[in-house]
């Protein structure tokens, strides 16, 4: 019976969303299954205590970088509440974790981003405290992670420093919605293709919208990187986040 | 900063490009669109968790979604000038101190 009920459910929001319509980024209160709320939360909770663990040794070993994780957490708040209009013709908008997840490594950002996404969902309600796990599991653990690998594996094929930034912060973006997608497939798989088939119709749809914002993430990101290289290469050294020809 | 204006020229050109390319729509952020349609379409279905406390309205909401810019852009402007000023600051002193060596 609940079942037939997600399968008609799922069905709806295809149709709805198929005629250039695309989801906010956030997965609606309520809208996740309970099993599926659960999990997604059970996955998440152990980057956050891990997140915790990492910002307060990073910030007992170098007291100095606080003003620069208040500067990550800033640059999330100030992105994550600007929509964006798309060529989809729908809004959406930008995570801001990428610069963190360089400057402070993706464990850091877990808990930033969660933060964030706790305001928005208890303030504005925009997603939720029960897709709180699948939302912070999608922007505040993959998001950070892929901006991050994607940012040492540029720096060590000898990228320059501003591409490899702009290419982590647009992929941790763009990778992000792409994460989202994949929960939405697990939760409301296809009656006819599965997972399959309902991951790519949420990819297409969140993916296109999605593709100009990371691009405009990526470029933001890159301006920022730029004054902290220009004002604060102490604290970059001590993060490491410059390799050494870069330095 | 040049190469800073003009890659944030490149944003606004972005944000920009499809209010002319798109025209009829609203650029609706669908999510809310989406739940009301749902429970239009099929009114037995009940989000089984409700938001504990929803804006009142879309004045509300953006006051809100405003508020938030402002502190992350709050806080990057003081930042910004702290860095500055702490640039200038240890430049002056490395000045000073050549000085002191030269004499």
């Amino acid at each position: 019976m609940k079942r037939t009920n997600w399968k008609i459910i799922y069905f709806v929001i295809l149709l709805l969303f198929v005629p250039k319509r695309a989801l906010a980024m956030h997965i609606m209160e309520g809208f996740l299954p309970i099993e599926w709320a659960i999990f997604w939360w059970a996955v998440t909770l152990p980057f956050l205590i891990l997140g915790y663990r990492s910002i307060r040794s990073k910030v007992r070993v170098n007291p100095e970088t606080k003003m620069i994780l208040g500067l990550s957490g800033a640059f999330v708040f100030i992105l994550s509440a600007l929509k964006i209009p798309s060529v989809t013709g729908s809004s959406s908008h930008p995570t801001g974790v990428g610069l963190g997840s360089i400057l402070f490594g993706p464990l850091a950002m877990s808990v930033v981003g969660s933060i964030v996404l706790l305001f928005q969902a208890v303030l504005l309600a925009h997603g939720g405290l029960t897709t709180l796990g699948a939302n912070a599991f999608s922007m505040a653990v993959c998001g950070p992670f892929i901006a991050y690998f994607v940012f040492k594996g540029a720096t060590k094929l000898g990228w320059s420093f501003s591409l490899a930034v702009f290419l982590a912060a647009a992929f941790g973006d763009l990778g992000t919605y792409v994460v989202t997608s994949v929960q939405l497939a697990l939760a409301f798989p296809s009656e006819v293709g599965g997972f399959m088939a309902s991951f790519s119709k949420f990819a297409g749809i969140f993916a296109l919208t999605q593709i100009p914002l990371a691009i405009s993430e990526g470029l933001l990101t890159v301006v920022v990187m730029n004054f902290l290289k220009k004002y604060n290469l102490g604290e970059l050294k001590l993060l490491r986040v410059l390799s050494k020809e870069a330095r | 900063m040049k190469k800073s204006l003009l890659l944030l020229f490149l944003v606004v050109i972005l944000a920009t490009l499809p209010l002319i390319t798109q025209q009829g729509t609203e650029f609706g952020g669908a999510d809310g669109e989406a739940e009301e349609a749902i429970t239009k379409i099929h009114p037995e279905y009940k989000p089984w968790f409700n938001s504990i406390w929803e804006p009142p309205g879309a004045e509300t909401e953006s006051l809100l979604f405003a508020l938030q810019a402002a502190i992350g852009a709050g806080f990057i402007g003081y930042f910004i000038g702290v860095m500055k000023q702490r640039n200038k600051q240890t430049k002056q002193e490395l000045a000073e101190k050549s000085k002191h060596v030269t004499h």
